[in-house]
């Protein structure tokens, strides 16, 4: 495998390269411990598959979504208008990010206050790199192994992403089982509109809790994620049932990383 | 010897009814008209497809199959025994009876045939619904915001199908009866009737007259009957039978992650982050400072208004809402209930005060929906993806939450401070933002 190299769009400028797509890595990409760990799967697979890529490293603020979702609309405009005017001042086209928040937030909310970019989450852009076959998998790892994906209310119902993510963990060969709120129905996880930062208001369950049951209800030995604040919650959920030694919380670069062998 | 007394009781009901029904549509009107406008002109095609598959075609009502079939009986029994209503209305007017029997002959015979079998049907259905809502424990109809009239309402409407359905049959029934034992050259032979033709042996032991009198009751009854529903509807949950059509015409065409966003914002932050343009340019005395964010019915948009009038409380939304399923006090149906629990009483007061609003000390938050509802939310649109007829619930409650914090700076503290970070460190942690590629080196 080539040596990973990660550039940001400031380096590259200077060395008058322009690269085909920006990853946008995302606060909790960044700086989340369990999450850093799914940017560096990504940036394997982005390697591995010889796409041209750059990042923006400390260029790259928060999308604003946890402000709006909080109902602080200033706070979200100021964050992506100096977002925009650095996208814009990078030029950039394609955006593939490996968190549905802000995925959601530069592909919709974005283009009305200037910034239009082709918005990728990386399930999807994984799955163009199969078919390009730019990326390929070899089944053994997971073979026999059972995997149940949950959907990211941002990628699925808000943007009826539902069959990328399902397509790329089909290559891995492994058991897929749905469980019983999945796709338009599924649960969220408890983390989005700002929850994530917040406590619960009072009631009789955590909603991450109320997921991961359904979740352990299809016997998985994977959980299959697509968003950093959705793997948090239910691997949170996982150590409150003391499950974490039998099932365990991975993204689907995580699985596509791990069959690949990279 | 004809009298024209029933045709004048007629004449009398029919435009009674018409003027008090007009009366109830100018005032919803009225009241979604007190909201703020939003364009919905666009994409004229897709909104007519996207009515025509949700609300004619019913295609989100079958997520729940057995339900979703016997709504879509009762629904299609509603459309085509109103086709009914036109000889009904007809022969009242003019005093005529089954006027057009003589016409369409044999096809005639079809049509009430087709009538009866549906009236059977959502009989039937209706006893299933109403079982469902008393008897099976349903949790979404055992909610705290169904307590009360809601309840009542919901059975209500149950109770006036089954009462107008059953006389519509008797109708039929003893009119069959008359057509083969009576003489009249009224009850003229108009068909099988297919479903009615059971209830002949009830009418056996009764005299003629007694007969006659027994199908005028029931046709009397029957379109009175009808006249009442019409002017309820304003009064009950019932409304969607007629804004379904409206509510998805209008309803969002846009991905549900899109949140809209508010111009008067943009303006203030592009003036704040470009220090070129001069604050106060345009300034002058009048300008009216905006609003952010909803706390009362005149902050939401008619689209949002006439969600609440459509809602007929079916709580799928809330039964699909996490923080609802987790026990929080949260449920989307609450908020539209609410909503137009408000409109109304706004609505109220504009009635008593000759057309304006007078200040009555309450607005949507507080008086109506906690701060608890509101922040228990995920924005997971669980509710929105789950409504049958396109309301949007989350859109509300994203409203209140502007006006908590763009206006009371009302918010948990948890999330002032993730707010903080954003705004010091451009990530919602405590972390630097120039530490934002460390993760680089640990590849």
């Amino acid at each position: 495998m080539n040596n990973i190299q990660i550039n940001t769009f400031a380096d590259l400028l200077t060395q008058g390269k322009t690269p085909e797509i920006l990853f946008w890595v995302g606060c909790a990409g960044s700086f989340d411990e369990r999450a850093k760990k799914i940017t560096k799967a990504f940036a394997k697979i982005l390697t591995q598959a010889d796409v041209s890529f750059a990042v923006l490293g400390s260029e790259e603020g928060c999308t604003g979504d946890p402000a709006k979702r909080a109902g602080n609309e200033f706070l979200f405009q100021m964050q992506a208008l100096t977002n925009i005017e650095v996208l814009n001042g990078y030029n950039i086209k394609k955006i593939v990010t490996t968190c549905p928040h802000c995925f959601n937030t530069l592909k919709n909310e974005y283009p009305e206050l200037g910034g239009n970019y082709k918005v990728l989450h990386h399930t999807q852009f994984i799955r163009s790199l199969l078919k390009e076959g730019r990326l390929s998998v070899s089944g053994g790892t997971f073979k026999g192994k059972r995997i149940t994906f949950h959907d990211p209310c941002y990628l699925g119902r808000a943007n009826n992403v539902y069959e990328a993510p399902r397509e790329v963990l089909e290559k891995l060969d492994a058991q897929l089982s749905e469980m019983k709120s999945c796709k338009q129905k599924g649960l969220c996880c408890g983390a989005g509109g700002a929850q994530m930062f917040k406590e619960a208001e009072p009631g009789n369950q955590e909603v991450n809790i109320k997921r991961t049951e359904e979740a352990l209800d299809t016997k998985p030995d994977i959980i299959a994620a697509g968003c950093p604040f959705c793997n948090t919650m239910l691997s949170d959920g996982i150590k409150n049932k003391k499950k974490e030694d039998e099932v365990i919380v991975l993204d689907i670069a995580e699985l596509i990383n791990q069959a690949s062998d990279l | 010897m004809t009298t024209y007394i029933p045709n004048i009781i007629f004449f009398i009901l029919f435009t009674s009814t018409i003027y008090l029904f007009s009366s109830n549509v100018r005032k919803i009107y009225r009241n979604i008209n007190l909201g703020i406008s939003v364009d919905r002109s666009d994409k004229k095609r897709q909104r007519w497809i996207q009515m025509l598959r949700i609300a004619f075609g019913q295609s989100k009502m079958i997520d729940k199959p057995i339900v979703g079939i016997l709504h879509l009986v009762v629904y299609v029994g509603f459309l085509v025994i109103n086709i009914e209503l036109l000889e009904i209305l007809f022969d009242g007017f003019f005093g005529t009876h089954r006027v057009f029997a003589p016409y369409l002959g044999s096809f005639y015979d079809f049509l009430i045939g087709f009538f009866e079998i549906f009236a059977l049907l959502v009989i039937i259905s209706v006893i299933f619904f109403w079982t469902r809502r008393n008897v099976l424990k349903i949790k979404r109809f055992l909610s705290n915001e169904m307590k009360g009239w809601p309840k009542s309402d919901a059975n209500l409407i149950l109770y006036i199908e089954i009462i107008l359905m059953s006389l519509f049959l008797t109708m039929n029934g003893s009119d069959f009866w008359l057509q083969i034992n009576s003489s009249d050259p009224d009850y003229i032979s108009a068909g099988s009737f297919p479903i009615s033709q059971f209830l002949l042996p009830l009418f056996d032991s009764f005299s003629i007259n007694t007969v006659v009198i027994i199908e005028r009751t029931a046709w009397w009854l029957h379109i009175t009957g009808i006249f009442f529903f019409l002017n309820y509807l304003y009064y009950s949950k019932h409304l969607h039978i007629l804004l379904a059509f409206p509510n998805t015409y209008f309803a969002n065409l846009e991905s549900k992650g899109k949140l809209s966003n508010l111009e008067s914002v943009t303006k203030e932050v592009k003036m704040m982050l470009d220090p070129s343009i001069d604050p106060f340019a345009n300034a002058s005395t009048d300008q009216v400072i905006p609003k952010f964010g909803a706390s009362d019915i005149f902050d939401l948009s008619k689209i949002q208004l006439l969600n609440s009038y459509t809602c007929t409380e079916c709580g799928r939304c809330t039964s699909e809402c996490p923080a609802n399923q987790t026990g929080k006090k949260l449920s989307p149906r609450k908020i539209m209930m609410d909503t137009r629990d408000r409109l109304e009483e706004v609505g109220r007061n504009i009635d008593e005060n000759n057309g304006d609003f007078k200040s009555d000390g309450k607005q949507l938050i507080e008086n109506y929906v906690s701060s608890e509802e509101i922040w228990a939310c995920t924005s997971c649109n669980a509710c929105v993806e789950a409504c049958p007829i396109g309301i949007d619930p989350l859109s509300i409650i994203m409203d209140m939450r502007r006006y908590m914090v763009m206006e009371k700076s009302a918010a948990p503290s948890e999330l002032n401070n993730m707010m903080t970070n954003i705004e010091n460190n451009g990530a919602p942690w405590p972390f630097n933002q120039m530490d934002k590629l460390n993760w680089k080196n640990e590849l």
